[in-house]
C-alpha cells in the first residue's frame, strides 16, 4: 500500500495522477478462507481489518452483496459520541471513540473525524434529570462530560432559539463527540484491509450457509461456495434474512430510517446538536450541508425509503430550534434500513450454530461504533470467545432479562 | 407515505395508522411452566421477513381499532387487511414463495 | 442602463413594464417576465458566480431549474436566500442579488488560487492528506469548512409565512409542456378532478421557445387556447410556479408552490410566500420533459458556454441575444434550430457538428440561412477566462479520440452546446420505477413502475412534438379512465408538421490539443462541484468503479442541481473506461426532492405559536393570573410554583411545602390521565393489567395499582376507583395517559376480545382540584355541606359523588402527599368555578396554592414514587421495595412470568432506597452517583444514582431517593457521592419515608 500524504499528492500531480494505485483489489473468491465476513459495510470491513492486523488472521474474505459502504455506512448522519448512560454501552462506545481518535493515521486515510463537540439539549425537568444522571454516569466512567447552562449553549450555537415552545434549560456536552466522513471510513478500512491481504468481494450475494451437525462449514454465494470454519455476519437490516438461512431467530425488526441534507451554506452550526424533546438532531457537514436526521417509521420495510410524514415531523422542530433554517432548502432525503432490538442496544454474539457469529442490532446509532464494534468482534471471532467489552451484548440477554436498555432508562412518564 | 384500508373505515392516509409488528402471536397461557428461553421468545423475538408479513395495525386517528394486514415488506404493498378474529385471507398466488413460509406465514389461525 | 443584448422585439416579456434590479451592487434594467438570468444576459453580464472547489469564473448555462453555475445570494437581511438559481428567479422591481462563494468580488476572487493549485487538488485529495500532524486536523477542517459552502444562510427569523395544503385528485399531471397540456385536456374533458402542475411561471414548456405549428396555430397560441379551456373547467386546478418535489408510495406526491416569490418581499405576510401541497392522486401522468446534455469538451465551463436549448429560450422567450458571435456545438439536429434562430436574430453563427455528414432538412435550412457548418469537428478549447473571446475548433478523427487536423480559432463570445437530451425520469424513479437504457437515444427512459403512473412525451423518450401531443392525450385519457371516468370525449388528435429527428454522434469526451488531464484545459462534468472527466478516470484508476463510489468519491452529481446536467455524461465516461455498457455501470437512485425545497414551506403553518400547541387545564388562566411559573410535562403546561414577589423557586417551594402541611394546600391535578372503564369484565381486566388483586374492590372504594409491561418492568401507576357495579375510574400518570389507554385497548381488542369491557379516555372531561393538609376537611365542610365527611363514612381510599360548591362532583379521598386529601373532580367546564370556590372557602384556613414542585417534595417526604423518575423502565415492583403490591394468589397478570427470569429475580439489583446527606443542608443533584470508593479522578465504580432530591422543610433537612445496587440490604451503610465540582458528599442509606412514618395523617 503506497502511503497517502501531501508528498504523495505532489509527486502524483507531477505524473498527472496516473500512477495512483487501486485502493483495493477486486479478487475472485477463493474456495476457502479462515474467516468469512458477510457484509461490506463499515463494521464488516473494520472486523476484517482488525482480524488481519491484530489477530494474525489474513485469510479473510469480506463478501458484499452490492458495493462497499452502500448500506447504513453511507446513509447515516455521521454522528460519533460515547456519552451513553449504561456501563456496558459506555464500554463499547468509548472504546470506539478512542479508536476514532487515531483512525486517520491508523488507516492512512483521512476519515475527517471532527471532534467538534456534541450537545444534548434539555428542555424540561425530566430532561434535566435525564442529562443529570447520564452526565454523571459518563463522567464517572472516565469519559468527558460537561453540563452547560442555557447561556453557554447560546454562546456555542448563537443561531439557536433557546426560548421557544420548549425552552432550553441546559445541555450535556461531550467535546470529544462529533462527526466523521462516512464513506471514507468504509474506504479507509477497505484499503487498509486489502493491503493486509483481505479479499474484498463486491457484487457477491450470500444465498445460504453450509452447516453440518450444528457447525458452520462455509457459505453459499452467487459466485460459488466458500468454505470457512468461522463466519461473521454483519449485515444490519438484513440480519434476520441471514439468521433465517442459518435456521435460528434474531430479536430484530428492520425499520426505515430517513435523513436529509440542506443545500450547502457557509458555516453556521459548529457542533452537533441533539434534542429529544423537540425531536431533531442536526450538524453541518464540512461541505456546508445541514445534516438532519428523522425518526424511524414504525413498520418493517426493506425498501430503503420511508414516508414523507417522518420527514415532515422534523421540519417544525428544525425551524423551531433554528428559525434561520426556514428559508434554507432541503437538497436531498434518503432512507436506510436499520435493525432495531427491543432494548435499542446491539447484539454481538455467538449463535446456536458453532462458528457463526452475529454483529447486528445497531439500530439508528451504529456508525459511531464502526471501529469499536469491528475491533471487539474481530477479537471475539479470533479467540472463539466474546471479547469482554462485547460479552454483555449477547443474545442470551433476551432470555435472562439482562437487557441493556438505554431507551427505557430515558423513559418519559410523570 | 402509505395509503391504508381500515377494515372498518375504508381507505385512509397512512398517518392515521400505527403499526404494531407481527400478528398472530397468542399470549401463552401456561407461562409458569415455560422456560426463560421460551418466554423470551414470546416477548422479544419477532419475524422480520423480507417479503410477505402478517402484522397488526391500529387506526389511531379514526376508529381506534386494531386490525391485521398482510403487507409485502419490500414493495410496501398491502395485500389484504382483516379484522381480529377473522380467518386469515388466502395469499394470492403471486406472493406464494416456499422460502418465505418459514418466516412469513403464521403457523396457526389463532389471532391476536 | 441600456440592455445591450435585448432584441428590438419578440419574446414573452412585457416591455411596457420595466423593472429595475441590482446585481453585485450595480443597477440594471429588465422587463417584467424576465428571469434574473435573462435580464443579466440582456445587460451583457455573463460572469455570475464562482464554482465550489476551484472558484472558476462561471456564467449562465441553462434557462431552467437544472442550472449548476448561476447561483446567487438573493435579497438581504432576514429575507436573504442562498443558492438561488438566477435562471429560475423571476425579476421584480427592487430585486437585489449578489454573487456568492467569492471574495472580494466575483471578478477578482482570492479563492481562485485553488484553480492555480488544481493539479494538487484532484478528486478525493482530502482523503489523502491533512492527516499530519493529527492534532492539526481541526485547524485544517476550519479552513476547509470556510472555503466550502456556497451562499450564506440568514441569521434571523423568517418574516414570511408558509402554508401546507392537503388535497386528493383523480389525475395529477406533472409538467405543463405539450404532453402535459394534452394530457390535461384529455383528463379534464372527461370530468376527472385534474391537477396540472408546472414549475415555470407559465404553461407551455418548450412550446414557449419553439415555433412548430400545432393545428395550424403558432405554438404559443395553441398554449393560450388550451390553458383557457382548462381554466374554464371546474374540475381542473392549474398550478404554475409549482414544483412536484417528491413521489412517495401509494401515489402520494408533494409539490412546492411559489406563491409570492416572483413579486418580491410582501408587506402583507398573511399570504403565504410558498404553499406546500400534499397530493394523493388516483392516477399520475408524468410529463416533465427532458433536460439537455452538455458536451464534455475542454474549457466547457467558461462564462458564455451554455446549452443550445437555453440560448434558444433566451432568444425566443425573453428577446435576448446574449452574444453577437456564436458558436453552436452539437451532436444532433435540435441545436440547428438554435443556430437558425440566432442567425435570424442577427448573430454571426458557426455550427460545429460532431457528425461527419449531417444530412437533414434542418441542416439544409441552416446552410441556406448562411450559417457556416463545420462537420465532423469539435470545439477543442476556449480563449478567455471570465468571458469568451474566441473558440478553437478542429476536425475529429473517425473514432472521436483525437484531432484529425489543425485547430483554428473563430471569433465568438458565446458557445451553445448540445449533446442530446435526457428524459427527466427523476419522479418516475422516485415512484420506484425501473429505468431502461435506450441505445438510440443514449439515455435512460422509464421502463415499469408498480405505481399508478404513466410517462408521456420527452420524459418518456419521445422527442417529436406530434409524439408528445399524442402520448399526452393518450396518457391523460387512460389515466382518467382508470380513475373511473369516461375518456371517450378526450378530443381530437393534433396536427403537427415536423421533420423526424436525425441521428446523433456521441463523443463522450471531446479531445483537445493535449491529453486529458495533462494540460491547463479541463473537461467539466459537474460544473458546480468542479468534477472533470479526468477525475472520473482517477476514480476508476483507484478502484472507485461502482457508480455510487464514483459519485461519492468525485462528488459528481452531489451539488444543488443533483447532477441534472452531469450524471449521464459521468456514467458514459465511466462505461468507456470500464469497457462496459452504460446500463452495466448502472445509475444512482434519484432521491427527493426534484429541486431543493424550502424547509419553511414543508413546516407549513406549524411554526412559532402554532408549533406543538400546549395543553392547559380548565384552571390554566388562574395560574397565569396568579404568577405561576410553569413547567412542560408532555404537551401540558403545569403550574410548577407560585412565587410571591421577591421569591425564588426554593423560597416559594419551602413556603408552599410548610403551609400545605400546616394548614391546607390546593393543587391543580387535572392533567392526570383518567380512563373510564365499564363492563361486566372490567374487574377481570384490572386483574390482568395490575399486579395486585381487584376482585374484592367495592363500589366507592379506591386502590393503588402498578402496571408492568410484558418485560416485567413498571410502566405506569395510579389509583383506580370502583364507581359502581362494573364501573371503574382509572387514573394514570400525566405523561402515560395515552400509552395506558392504548395498552388496555391492545389487550382487549387482540388478545381478550371475549371480555366485555369499554375504555374511554376522560382526562379532558374532568377538572381536578386536590385539597391536602390538616385543614382540608374544614374547607370541604364549607363547600360541600351535604356530603358526609367524617372519617367513618368517608374514610381514606374512598370515593363519593355529591355536590361541591354547588357543582356535581366526584370526591376521592386519596393522597399523594401523605396528608388528609380530597381530590375533587368536576366536569371540566366547572373547573374554574370549583377552583375559585375552594380558594374562597380556604382563605380563612390559610389555603395555599402549590405547584408540581411542592407536590414532588411532599410525595418524596413520604417515599411515594414517580414512575419515570424513581423508576426508569428497568425497574420491577421488587426493585421498588413494593413486594406487597404483587399478588401471590393470581395465576397471571401482564409481566408476571418475566419477574422470575434469572436476571430479573437476581439479588443485588438496583433497588429504591432513601438517602440522607451528612450535611443536612446539602441537596444532592438529581442524577448524582454513589460510588464504591472515591478516587482522585474517574473512572470510579458506581453503585447507584439519585432519582429524587429535595430540601424538605417539613423534615428540616435534605432528603433523597436513589436506586442503589443491593440497596435494600445496605440500609445504614454510608457511601460517597462525588460531584464534577470536586465536592464529595457522604450519604447514608435509609428507608424511603422521611415524614410521618406511621402514615396517620392521610387516614385522619
Amino acid at each position: 500500500m503506497s502511503k497517502y500524504s501531501i508528498f504523495s499528492l505532489i509527486r502524483n500531480a507531477g505524473s498527472y495522477h496516473e500512477n495512483w494505485q487501486r485502493a483495493w483489489r477486486s479478487p475472485d473468491p477463493q474456495p476457502e478462507y479462515e474467516v468469512v465476513i458477510i457484509g461490506g459495510g463499515g463494521h464488516g470491513l473494520a472486523t476484517a481489518y482488525y482480524l488481519a492486523k491484530e489477530c494474525g488472521i489474513r485469510r479473510v474474505a469480506v463478501i458484499e452483496k452490492g458495493w462497499l459502504g452502500g448500506g447504513n455506512t453511507g446513509r447515516n448522519t455521521t454522528i460519533v459520541r460515547s456519552n451513553y448512560l449504561l456501563d456496558e454501552s459506555a464500554g463499547i462506545y468509548e472504546h470506539s471513540v478512542k479508536l476514532w481518535e487515531g483512525l486517520s493515521q491508523e488507516l492512512n486515510f483521512n476519515v475527517m473525524f471532527s471532534q467538534r463537540g456534541l450537545l444534548h439539549l434539555a428542555h424540561n425537568v425530566h430532561d434535566m434529570q435525564e442529562i443529570g444522571r447520564r452526565g454523571n454516569a459518563i463522567w464517572l466512567n472516565g469519559i468527558d462530560s460537561e453540563f452547560l447552562t442555557p447561556e453557554q449553549v447560546k454562546e456555542m450555537v448563537p443561531l439557536m432559539n433557546i426560548n421557544g415552545r420548549y425552552p432550553v434549560l441546559g445541555a450535556l456536552l461531550q467535546r470529544r463527540g462529533g462527526t466523521a466522513r462516512h464513506d471514507a471510513v468504509a474506504w479507509g478500512y477497505a484499503r487498509a484491509a486489502d493491503a493486509l491481504g483481505v479479499d474484498i468481494i463486491q457484487n457477491c450475494e450470500v444465498t445460504g450457509f453450509d452447516i453440518k451437525n450444528g457447525v458452520v462449514q462455509g457459505v453459499r454465494t452467487t459466485r460459488g461456495d466458500i468454505k470457512a470454519k468461522r463466519v461473521g455476519v454483519v449485515t444490519a437490516g438484513h440480519s434476520t434474512v441471514m439468521a433465517d438461512m442459518a435456521g435460528f431467530r434474531m430479536p430484530l425488526e428492520s425499520l426505515p430510517l430517513q435523513a436529509m441534507v440542506s443545500e450547502p451554506i457557509k458555516p453556521c452550526i459548529d457542533t452537533v446538536i441533539m434534542s429529544n424533546a423537540v425531536h431533531v438532531y442536526v450538524s453541518q457537514s464540512d461541505k456546508g450541508e445541514l445534516v438532519v436526521g428523522a425518526g424511524t417509521d414504525a413498520y418493517i420495510s426493506y425498501a430503503q425509503r420511508g414516508g414523507f410524514d417522518m420527514m415532515e415531523h422534523i421540519m417544525g422542530p428544525l425551524v423551531e430550534l433554528f428559525p434561520f433554517t426556514s428559508r434554507l432548502r432541503m437538497l436531498r432525503q434518503w432512507g436506510g434500513i436499520v435493525d432495531v432490538t427491543v432494548d435499542r442496544s446491539p447484539i454481538l454474539s455467538k449463535t446456536p450454530v458453532e462458528g457463526l457469529y452475529f454483529n447486528c442490532g445497531w439500530g439508528t446509532g451504529g456508525f459511531k461504533c464502526t471501529p469499536g464494534s469491528g475491533h471487539v468482534f474481530a477479537h471475539s471471532i479470533a479467540n472463539g470467545e466474546m471479547h469482554p467489552i462485547a460479552a454483555p451484548f449477547s443474545i442470551d440477554r433476551f432470555n435472562t432479562g439482562a437487557l441493556i436498555d438505554e431507551a427505557a432508562a430515558a423513559a418519559v412518564a410523570h | 407515505m402509505l395509503q391504508i384500508t381500515c377494515p372498518w373505515c375504508g381507505e385512509r392516509e397512512g398517518i392515521e395508522f400505527h403499526c404494531h409488528g407481527e400478528a398472530h402471536i397468542a399470549r401463552p397461557e401456561n407461562s409458569a411452566e415455560m422456560s426463560d428461553a421460551e418466554w423470551g421468545d414470546y416477548v422479544f423475538f419477532r419475524k422480520n421477513p423480507k417479503g410477505v408479513h402478517y402484522e397488526r395495525w391500529t387506526h389511531d386517528a379514526g376508529c381506534r381499532r386494531w386490525f391485521n394486514a398482510i403487507r409485502h415488506t419490500v414493495s410496501d404493498e398491502f395485500i389484504a387487511v382483516y379484522k381480529p378474529g377473522e380467518a386469515i385471507p388466502e395469499l394470492p398466488e403471486k406472493y406464494r414463495d416456499p422460502a418465505s413460509n418459514r418466516t412469513g406465514a403464521p403457523q396457526s389461525k389463532e389471532t391476536k | 442602463m441600456a440592455q445591450k443584448n435585448r432584441l428590438p422585439d419578440g419574446g414573452r416579456i412585457d416591455r411596457t413594464k420595466p423593472v429595475r434590479f441590482q446585481f453585485n451592487g450595480k443597477r440594471y434594467d429588465g422587463f417584467s417576465g424576465d428571469t434574473l438570468a435573462a435580464a443579466l444576459l440582456a445587460n451583457g453580464v455573463s460572469l455570475v458566480g464562482r464554482s465550489f472547489k476551484y472558484h472558476r469564473p462561471r456564467g449562465i448555462m441553462t434557462a431552467g431549474s437544472e442550472e449548476p453555475n448561476a447561483l446567487v445570494q438573493l435579497g438581504t437581511g432576514a429575507r436573504t436566500e442562498p443558492n438561488i438559481r438566477a435562471t429560475q428567479a423571476e425579476l421584480f422591481d427592487g430585486l437585489s442579488a449578489d454573487s456568492q462563494n467569492c471574495w472580494p468580488s466575483v471578478g477578482f476572487d482570492i479563492g481562485a488560487i485553488n484553480s492555480v493549485m488544481s493539479k494538487y487538488l484532484p478528486a478525493g485529495f482530502y482523503y489523502k492528506t491533512f492527516m499530519w500532524p493529527a492534532s492539526l486536523w481541526m485547524t485544517y477542517e476550519h479552513v476547509i469548512r470556510n472555503a466550502a459552502g456556497l451562499g450564506k444562510g440568514p441569521t434571523e427569523s423568517d418574516p414570511d409565512r408558509y402554508a401546507q395544503h392537503h388535497t386528493a385528485c383523480d389525475v395529477l399531471i406533472v409538467g405543463g409542456g405539450p404532453s402535459g397540456l394534452a394530457a390535461a385536456l384529455a383528463a379534464g374533458r372527461s370530468g376527472a378532478r385534474t391537477i396540472l402542475v408546472d414549475e415555470q411561471s407559465e404553461f407551455g414548456g418548450w412550446l414557449l421557445t419553439d415555433d412548430t405549428e400545432i393545428d395550424g396555430m403558432a405554438p404559443t397560441d395553441w398554449v393560450a387556447n388550451t390553458v383557457k379551456e382548462l381554466a374554464g373547467l371546474d374540475n381542473v386546478t392549474l398550478l404554475p410556479r409549482t414544483t412536484v418535489s417528491a413521489y412517495f408510495d401509494h401515489n402520494f406526491l408533494t409539490a412546492a408552490q411559489r406563491v409570492t416569490d416572483h413579486l418580491g418581499p410582501q408587506e402583507n405576510t398573511k399570504t403565504p410566500r410558498q404553499r406546500f401541497w400534499k397530493i394523493r392522486a388516483k392516477q399520475v401522468v408524468l410529463a416533465q420533459g427532458s433536460l439537455e446534455r452538455p458536451i464534455v469538451f475542454a474549457d466547457n465551463d467558461r462564462p458564455g458556454v451554455m446549452l443550445a436549448g437555453a440560448l434558444r429560450t433566451y432568444i425566443n422567450r425573453y428577446g435576448v441575444l446574449p452574444g453577437r458571435e456564436i458558436v453552436v456545438f452539437t451532436n444532433n439536429d435540435s441545436a440547428y434550430r438554435t443556430a437558425i434562430d440566432a442567425k435570424n436574430a442577427g448573430a454571426v453563427v458557426h455550427l460545429v457538428d460532431l457528425r461527419p455528414d449531417p444530412d437533414n432538412p434542418v441542416v439544409h435550412q441552416a446552410r441556406q440561412a448562411g450559417i457556416q457548418i463545420h462537420e465532423g469537428s469539435a470545439v477543442v478549447g476556449i480563449k478567455g477566462a471570465k468571458s469568451i473571446h474566441g473558440v478553437e475548433i478542429a476536425p475529429l478523427s473517425e473514432d472521436g479520440k483525437s484531432l484529425a487536423g489543425p485547430t483554428f480559432v473563430v471569433s465568438a463570445s458565446l458557445v451553445a452546446m448540445s449533446s442530446g437530451w435526457n428524459p427527466s425520469v427523476h419522479l418516475f424513479s422516485q415512484s420506484r420505477g425501473k429505468l431502461r437504457f435506450d441505445d438510440a437515444l443514449t439515455t435512460f427512459v422509464p421502463d415499469h413502475t408498480p405505481q399508478k403512473t404513466r410517462s408521456a412525451g420527452a420524459c418518456n423518450g419521445t422527442f417529436t412534438l406530434a409524439g408528445c401531443l399524442a402520448e399526452g392525450m393518450e396518457a391523460g385519457a387512460a389515466a382518467a379512465k382508470d380513475a373511473g371516468f369516461d375518456s371517450a370525449i378526450a378530443g381530437p388528435s393534433h396536427v403537427v408538421k415536423e421533420d423526424a429527428p436525425g441521428s446523433m454522434r456521441q463523443v463522450w469526451t471531446v479531445p483537445t490539443v493535449h491529453p486529458l488531464g495533462k494540460g491547463t484545459r479541463k473537461h467539466f462534468l459537474d460544473h458546480q462541484n468542479d468534477v472533470t472527466a479526468a477525475d472520473v478516470h482517477l476514480a476508476a484508476r483507484e478502484g472507485y468503479l461502482s457508480v455510487e463510489h464514483l459519485k461519492r468519491y468525485t462528488t459528481t452529481g452531489m451539488g444543488t442541481d443533483q447532477g441534472k446536467t452531469s450524471n449521464v455524461n459521468a456514467l458514459a465516461i465511466m462505461s468507456e473506461i470500464r469497457s462496459a455498457s452504460i446500463p452495466e455501470v448502472g445509475t444512482t437512485t434519484f432521491r427527493p426532492p426534484y429541486t431543493p425545497t424550502t424547509y419553511g414551506a414543508m413546516a407549513g403553518q406549524g411554526v412559532q405559536e402554532l408549533f406543538e400547541q400546549y395543553r392547559g387545564t380548565a384552571m390554566h388562566d388562574w395560574h397565569v393570573n396568579n404568577g405561576a411559573v410553569f413547567e412542560d410535562v408532555g404537551d401540558w403546561k403545569r403550574a410548577r410554583y407560585y412565587p410571591k414577589p421577591g421569591e425564588d423557586m426554593d423560597e416559594a417551594v419551602r413556603r408552599e411545602c410548610k403551609q400545605a402541611r400546616e394548614t391546607v394546600g390546593i393543587m391543580d391535578a387535572s392533567t392526570l390521565g383518567k380512563i373510564d372503564i365499564q363492563g361486566p369484565d372490567a374487574a377481570k381486566l384490572l386483574n390482568m393489567v395490575y399486579t395486585n388483586a381487584w376482585s374484592a374492590l367495592k363500589p366507592g372504594r379506591a386502590r393503588y395499582g402498578l402496571m408492568l409491561n410484558e418485560h416485567g418492568m413498571v410502566f405506569d401507576d395510579g389509583v383506580t376507583t370502583c364507581i359502581g357495579e362494573n364501573h371503574y375510574h382509572m387514573t394514570t400518570t400525566t405523561g402515560g395517559a395515552a400509552r395506558v389507554l392504548n395498552w388496555l385497548e391492545e389487550w382487549l381488542q387482540t388478545e381478550w376480545p371475549d371480555m366485555e369491557v369499554y375504555c374511554t379516555s376522560v382526562t379532558e372531561e374532568w377538572a381536578v382540584a386536590t385539597l391536602s393538609g390538616p385543614k382540608a376537611r374544614e374547607v370541604m365542610e364549607a363547600v360541600a355541606p351535604k356530603m358526609a365527611l367524617d372519617p367513618q363514612t368517608f374514610p381514606f381510599m374512598a370515593m363519593q359523588e355529591g355536590e361541591v360548591a354547588g357543582l356535581p362532583a366526584r370526591v376521592f379521598r386519596i393522597s399523594f402527599t401523605g396528608d388528609l386529601s380530597y381530590e375533587i373532580n368536576v366536569p371540566a367546564r366547572y373547573g374554574m368555578a370549583l377552583w375559585e370556590a375552594l380558594m374562597e372557602a380556604g382563605r380563612p384556613h390559610g389555603i395555599v396554592p402549590y405547584g408540581t414542585e411542592t407536590m414532588h417534595v411532599l410525595r418524596a417526604e413520604k417515599g411515594f414514587i414517580i414512575v419515570g423518575q424513581d423508576s426508569d423502565g428497568t425497574v420491577t415492583p421488587y426493585d421498588l421495595d413494593m413486594d406487597w403490591i404483587v399478588s401471590k394468589k393470581k395465576d397471571d397478570f401482564l409481566g408476571k412470568r418475566s419477574l422470575t427470569r434469572t436476571d430479573t429475580a437476581r439479588p443485588g439489583r438496583k433497588q429504591l432506597v432513601g438517602l440522607l446527606t451528612e450535611d443536612p443542608n446539602f441537596v444532592l443533584p438529581e442524577g448524582a452517583h454513589l460510588v464504591k470508593e472515591v478516587k482522585p479522578k474517574p473512572p470510579m465504580d458506581t453503585i447507584g444514582h439519585v432519582t429524587s432530591s429535595y430540601f424538605s422543610p417539613n423534615a428540616g433537612r435534605s432528603i433523597a431517593l436513589a436506586l442503589v445496587k443491593d440497596g435494600l440490604n445496605l440500609k445504614g451503610s454510608s457511601f460517597q457521592v462525588p460531584l464534577m465540582s470536586g465536592h464529595v458528599e457522604t450519604v447514608t442509606i435509609t428507608d424511603t419515608i422521611f415524614f410521618d412514618k406511621e402514615g396517620e395523617r392521610a387516614r385522619g
